[in-house]
């Protein structure tokens, strides 16, 4: 195992890496999502929420690298409404060590997009200075895939998506990260500081145990507000209509190959 | 809320996220965004929503209700129909470990040995979210957690304690209890299973004991017998009683209707030597044991009729919602509008009902009235929603494929066991009449 050969001093100070996870409250995958009757967007009062799954791998991450004592401390960051201190709490208690909510405004929520979060991000780096910064691939809601490109892109710092597996380089000098591609996997060294986005088979989460829910309650939360970082919400793009997808048409089901060629000639789909 | 000391799972649990995890895997393990939206639209409303504002949760308990609802509905529940059918949970001891990582075992337990030091509301809310997974092997969890450890808790020695507690608490060890026999249930004072005390002190046990929930997979059993039969209810007593003593056997796995899956036994006794050591309790003190740790199992027990309650909503919930008659959901009939209304309303106020009592026992009132009184309640309102369900469900209620029917047999237990619905009525009444005693 690669654990005995790290020498901690390379590793970005002997104290570890500081890890900071970014976490976005979404719409709980098992809820059937609405679409507003003025088409605006989806309905999301009383609808229940809950920590992006993707978000939830990088949290676990975070909390296995310090267990590993690859890392020193991981702070959780999300931004987001009110409510989102829940999702904090959530990673709290999974072992995160402290939290930083960015308040955004109800009335700015709806068009809060990815290139405004990946700038609030890269200011509180400026501030919190971690050495490698996890973010889940992307939000079940949006399905943008943009925060983490977009933060590395501001910071000029190397980036590494999709990641199923991140362990110290050989030289132990950077990072060596596993990527799923449509090809297959890359494996790439990337130097601290960096970003990384989870994909799916980095790892599988825990469950936050009592204890660790009752500690949570006790761990730092810090609130701030895009004012405070300077950042402008201004949104870039206007949404025109959200609808829900064609209903899927019924098919036919046929007796043989015979019968599927000569279907598809009649629907003029093979000649 | 008592402030917990850090508690020794070192060990990461590393069992998965539930169906998120499943979720995402549908969507494609595309890297980029090949996420096909209308894939959202497959999981509709799977569950019925408990609205925890009602029933005055702490933050901390509602996230705990989170986490077990999704260890349950992940490790246990696409395991319920099998285990039915098998009369056999065959992974009980990975679950069983799964569970002591999370520090379930021991939720009232103190963390000296492992436990979480948490209070009976806590655990109860486990007890439900269990039970709505698979409510016999949420039982077996209830007698294990509760029936045995807890009793030992309250009553052992801190040699007993340190004996017993932390490999009952990992996990490692199943525990029972046994009282009643062939032919003492109801009237379970008059047990006739002796332990005759020997001129080195110990004591040898002979009888055998019925209807043992764990019993056939027990290695330790909290077992009460007569050290003073002519004394009637005040010559029993309380021991400890280890799987691999000479002379103890589980004769049978009983068949059962419903809750299939909970192991349940019969215990044979034969010459079985307990040393000195292994007296729970004062000497011929143990009704005192038996009838206040009753009070805790009704009450404690009460959450597995909720948590099948609400795995009947969620069932036939949906269903009503999804099944079409004459042109739209049968959901929006009237008379299934009032079978619904019916079943939330039971659930609702049940849950009401037993945190409240929880709550009370937290705070060091404990009143057998009330103890018998939810379980009483809980467990007719369960078997009714039961009944409601299969109905909802119509012809597929009628199936084995559909849980209806499951729910059923389950919930019918929960009106004999820890005292029949005929037993509570009189502790209830006896206690009112009391109230009035001139």
């Amino acid at each position: 195992k690669y654990i005995h050969i790290i020498n901690k001093a390379d590793m970005a100070a002997s104290k570890g890496l500081k890890i900071l996870v970014g976490c976005k409250r979404v719409i709980d995958y098992a809820v059937k999502v609405r679409v507003k009757p003025d088409r605006s967007g989806v309905v999301t009062e009383g609808v229940k929420h809950s920590m992006n799954p993707f978000d939830e791998i990088a949290v676990e991450e975070a909390v296995r690298m310090k267990e590993k004592k690859l890392a020193g401390e991981a702070v959780a960051i999300s931004v987001g409404p009110p409510q989102s201190q829940e999702t904090l709490r959530t990673a709290l208690a999974m072992g995160i060590d402290r939290a930083i909510h960015v308040e955004i405004p109800l009335a700015q929520l709806e068009k809060l997009q990815p290139i405004h979060v990946s700038k609030l991000l890269a200011k509180v780096c400026e501030s919190e200075k971690p050495d490698l910064v996890i973010l889940g691939k992307q939000a079940i809601d949006d399905d943008c895939n943009q925060t983490g490109q977009m933060l590395a892109a501001l910071l000029d710092w190397p980036q590494a998506t999709f990641a199923s597996k991140i362990e110290p380089s050989q030289d132990s000098k950077q990072l060596r990260v596993t990527r799923e591609v449509d090809g297959g996997l890359e494996t790439i060294d990337v130097s601290v500081p960096a970003v990384v986005t989870s994909d799916l088979r980095l790892n599988e989460p825990r469950y936050a145990t009592l204890p660790n829910i009752m500690k949570a309650k006790k761990k730092p939360l810090a609130k701030m507000s895009p004012d405070q970082l300077g950042v402008d919400l201004q949104p870039r793009q206007e949404v025109i209509s959200v609808e829900d997808p064609p209903v899927r048409k019924a098919g036919a089901k046929v007796e043989s190959v015979e019968d599927l060629v000569g279907k598809l000639r009649e629907k003029g789909l093979v000649k | 809320m008592q402030f917990i000391r850090p508690v020794l799972h070192s060990q990461v649990c590393t069992s998965a996220r539930p169906s998120a995890r499943q979720f995402l895997q549908k969507l494609g393990k595309s890297c980029s965004f090949s996420l096909n939206s209308s894939s959202t639209r497959l999981y509709s409303t799977e569950f019925f929503p408990i609205n925890d504002e009602l029933y005055g949760l702490t933050d901390e308990q509602k996230q705990l209700r989170q986490t077990i609802f999704q260890f349950c509905q992940k490790e246990l529940a696409p395991k319920a129909q099998q285990i039915d059918a098998e009369n056999d949970f065959k992974d009980i001891k990975k679950f069983w470990r799964q569970c002591g990582e999370l520090g379930l075992l021991g939720v009232t337990a103190p963390t000296e040995y492992g436990g979480l030091g948490a209070s009976y509301l806590d655990h109860a809310i486990v007890m439900e979210e269990m039970s709505r997974a698979c409510a016999a092997v949420a039982l077996s969890y209830g007698a294990h957690s509760n029936l045995c450890v807890n009793q030992i808790v309250r009553h052992g020695t801190d040699e007993q304690k340190s004996r017993y507690l932390p490999k009952l608490i990992s996990g490692e060890w199943i525990g029972a209890l046994a009282m009643s026999e062939p032919n003492a249930g109801s009237d379970v004072v008059s047990m006739t299973m002796r332990a005759d005390k020997q001129s080195d002190g110990s004591y040898v046990l002979n009888g055998s004991k019925f209807w043992i929930t764990n019993g056939p997979d027990a290695d330790v059993i909290v077992v009460y017998a007569k050290t003073k039969p002519e004394a009637g209810a005040h010559g029993i007593t309380t021991f400890l009683v280890e799987r691999d003593s000479p002379g103890f056997s589980c004769s049978r796995k009983l068949d059962k209707l419903g809750m299939r899956g909970s192991n349940t036994g019969e215990l044979v006794f034969d010459g079985v030597r307990v040393p000195a050591d292994r007296v729970m309790g004062r000497l011929d003190g143990g009704v005192y044991v038996l009838m206040s740790g009753l009070d805790i199992e009704r009450l404690l027990l009460s959450a597995g009729p909720l948590g099948i309650m609400q795995a009947a909503c969620d069932t036939a919930f949906q269903y009503a919602h999804i099944r079409k008659a004459f042109g739209q959901s049968i959901g929006q009939f009237q008379l299934l509008q009032g079978k619904m209304a019916d079943m939330y309303c039971r659930l609702t106020s049940g849950r009401c009902y037993v945190y409240s009592v929880t709550r009370a026992l937290a705070q060091g009132s404990r009143q057998p009235m009330d103890c018998a009184g939810v379980i009483l309640k809980c467990a007719e309102d369960a078997t009714q929603s039961a009944l409601d369900a299969i109905q909802i469900l119509g012809g597929n209620g009628y199936i084995n494929e559909y849980p209806a029917g499951r729910l059923l047999r389950d919930a019918k237990l929960y009106e004999i066991g820890a005292g029949t619905s005929e037993v509570r009525r009189l502790v209830i009444g006896r206690a009112i009449n009391n109230i009035y005693k001139s």
